[in-house]
């Protein structure tokens, strides 16, 4: 029972980070009608950027992220600009395509560099513990989760607080409309494009804190956050948070109930259950999009 | 007339293609050559059963590669339970595991198409890694991952991939043949419908579920069947080598670069990319630094040539025709309007 409430609380904890990640892949799709299929490689790329600057520079790898983040969001506005803007017509299908090269490109790289072999960032935090009741729990995963907390907590009081956030919510409402009352939407979407980078970039951190990683990581990064953007609804943030969580328990819980190579396996069966109920996710809006 | 002589021209086209690829290991018999035509007659095999389902309804399917893997762990678990030795016999055992596939297909087709675009794009992709992690986690069937071993074909030497060369032909040749009949027939033109508005498709009667249900479990079938040749080629395979992601995108990128939903575009791609690729991997496979060459022609093609080869070609043609004096209206051009803008009626 107690490995039963452990595993659960650790999955919160790390739900808050797919949460993290995952709102930068949604807020995308909302915005853009794009899928980012790089997003995973994105976040090993983030994961990668500051392992680099804790390796070479023993830089503390959650205050590279004052470098990371900024880096990646300036990366990320690019990339929409030359990747993501020509895309005129049957976007949807094309961006999927982008950006899966785009994936490949960044794993392609990243190989160059630094080779497949397994990495991992290490800190004092990832080995000490604090007790709370009877088990122990790693300082970084609650780090991790107070930096998500704290990030998606700016990216709402952005969304639903300033101007800008107003604009980004018609963009997602009705880009057509959005247009129309002045909003310029290429900016919207090459500016969310970069923020969606710079929660990548965060995430990249704590994923790569407490995972070892390579190259290839970003299939199983990915086919996990897809798996959390279609279960929340595509497009909704909060749907995706909720999602993160339920899904990180839920593997988290199966990994010490069954075994942790079922743990994955979890995942995907949930999808596969709400899909067959509820088409369009858990919080998804009435399903209008099509090829 | 100038049509009639159009057509005999492309079909002795078709003819010269099919005699080359006959006769292709007999005038490049090395092993390194042959091997070659096997991957590049396999992609051609994989990107038109592709088409039939990415190109005609327009679904986009990034988990076909989960078809393969099914198809070739299928025919190596077959070939296992029943003892069978190596030799011609695997090969009649191609066709079962197709219909071990179709199954599947028909499962997996019927929870996945209750969605629609990104959905479904996502859907399939998680579908694959399903199937990627049940080939690992399934020890005791599948071997994990430590891999399955296939009956090891008794042939050596240069004569070693020529079975292989004519199998993967002939599947090849039965995805043309489907593909071209798919196009030609009141089922193909209600795919089309629904690539083109699937709502409009249903409201004039077109059985949309049954048409795309039908057409997914065709493309899947195809698949497998090649995935079951595949095994048996390389003779031993590992989930993560079979159930492959780049599998699953290389196909879908030859459909693209050749010319999506036409029938020579998938042949066309995979003429063009697949030794390309090969002789990327060959040249730089250890630095990796091939993903970034092939990342780079994927983005190019998708940014210059969003809609390949063939129809980019075809509208060149017409239009230089039209201006060299327009004698006749080049029907074969009239495929369609020129990609009209879906984006705006999106929302």
């Amino acid at each position: 029972m107690t490995l039963v409430l452990e595993a659960a609380v650790l999955g919160i904890l790390t739900g808050g980070v797919y949460a993290l990640m995952a709102s930068g892949l949604t807020l995308i799709f909302g915005v853009m009608r794009i899928i980012n299929v790089g997003h995973g490689a994105l976040v090993v790329l983030g994961a990668y950027l500051s392992f680099v600057l804790w390796r070479n520079l023993n830089i503390d790898p959650f205050l590279s992220l004052v470098v990371t983040m900024p880096v990646m969001f300036v990366l990320g506005v690019i990339l929409q600009i030359v990747f993501v803007r020509p895309l005129k017509t049957d976007r949807e299908a094309l961006s999927v395509l982008v950006t899966y090269a785009l994936a490949l490109g960044i794993e392609g790289l990243l190989g160059y560099i630094f080779t497949s072999n397994y990495v991992q960032i290490t800190a004092w935090y990832d080995t000490a513990s604090f007790p709370i009741g009877s088990f122990r729990i790693t300082y970084v995963y609650i780090y991790g989760f107070l930096l998500c907390l704290a990030i998606l907590g700016a990216i709402f009081l952005m969304l639903y607080r300033t101007t800008f956030g107003g604009a980004i919510r018609a963009t997602m409402l009705n880009r057509t409309a959005a247009q129309l009352v002045g909003i310029d939407v290429d900016r919207v979407s090459a500016i969310t494009f970069g923020i969606g980078m710079a929660t990548a970039a965060a995430g990249g951190v704590v994923f790569g804190i407490t995972n070892t990683f390579n190259p290839g990581s970003h299939y199983d990064l990915i086919s996990r956050l897809l798996t959390i953007i279609v279960l929340g609804g595509l497009g909704s943030l909060r749907g995706a948070i909720i999602a993160a969580l339920v899904m990180l328990v839920a593997t988290d819980i199966t990994a010490v109930v069954i075994s942790p190579v079922w743990a994955s396996f979890v995942f995907f069966v949930i999808l596969v259950a709400v899909l067959l109920v509820r088409p369009q996710g858990l919080f998804g809006a009435t399903v209008r999009d099509r090829l | 007339m100038r049509l009639r002589d159009k057509r005999f021209l492309a079909g002795l086209a078709l003819l010269l293609i099919f005699i080359i690829a006959l006769v292709f290991p007999a005038i490049a018999p090395d092993s390194s050559t042959t091997n070659m035509g096997v991957f590049t007659l396999m992609y051609v095999g994989l990107a038109t059963a592709w088409n039939i389902m990415g190109g005609y309804t327009g679904y986009i399917s990034l988990g076909h590669a989960g078809f393969f893997g099914f198809g070739s762990y299928a025919l190596g678990l077959l070939l296992a339970k029943l003892g069978i030795q190596g030799g011609y016999t695997p090969f009649l055992f191609v066709p079962l595991a197709g219909i071990l596939t179709a199954l599947l297909a028909v499962v997996v087709g019927w929870f996945a198409l209750r969605t629609r675009a990104a959905t479904f794009v996502i859907v399939t992709i998680a579908f694959m890694f399903i199937l990627q992690l049940l080939a690992e986690n399934l020890v005791g069937l599948t071997g994990g991952g430590a891999g399955l071993g296939f009956p090891s074909p008794p042939w050596r030497g240069a004569f070693y991939n020529i079975p292989f060369y004519y199998a993967m032909l002939v599947l090849a040749l039965l995805g043309l043949g489907v593909s071209w009949w798919i196009r030609r027939s009141k089922f193909g033109l209600g795919l089309l419908a629904i690539r083109d508005d699937e709502d409009k498709a249903l409201a004039v009667g077109v059985p949309a579920g049954a048409f795309k249900l039908t057409a997914f479990v065709v493309s899947a079938a195809l698949v497998g069947m090649i995935g079951g040749v595949y095994g048996y080629y390389v003779t031993f395979i590992y989930p993560q080598f079979v159930v492959d992601p780049l599998i699953g995108i290389s196909m879908v990128l030859m459909v693209f670069l050749g010319g999506l939903g036409t029938l020579g575009g998938p042949v066309l791609g995979a003429l063009i990319l697949e030794p390309a690729q090969l002789w990327l991997a060959y040249q730089y496979g250890a630095s990796r630094l091939y993903l970034v060459f092939y990342a780079s022609v994927f983005l190019l093609v998708i940014l210059l040539m969003p809609r390949g080869i063939i129809p980019s070609v075809r509208d060149l043609l017409a239009r230089w025709r039209a201006r060299a004096g327009g004698s006749n209206g080049a029907p074969g051009a009239m495929r369609e309007p020129p990609a009209a803008a879906q984006e705006g009626a999106a929302p």
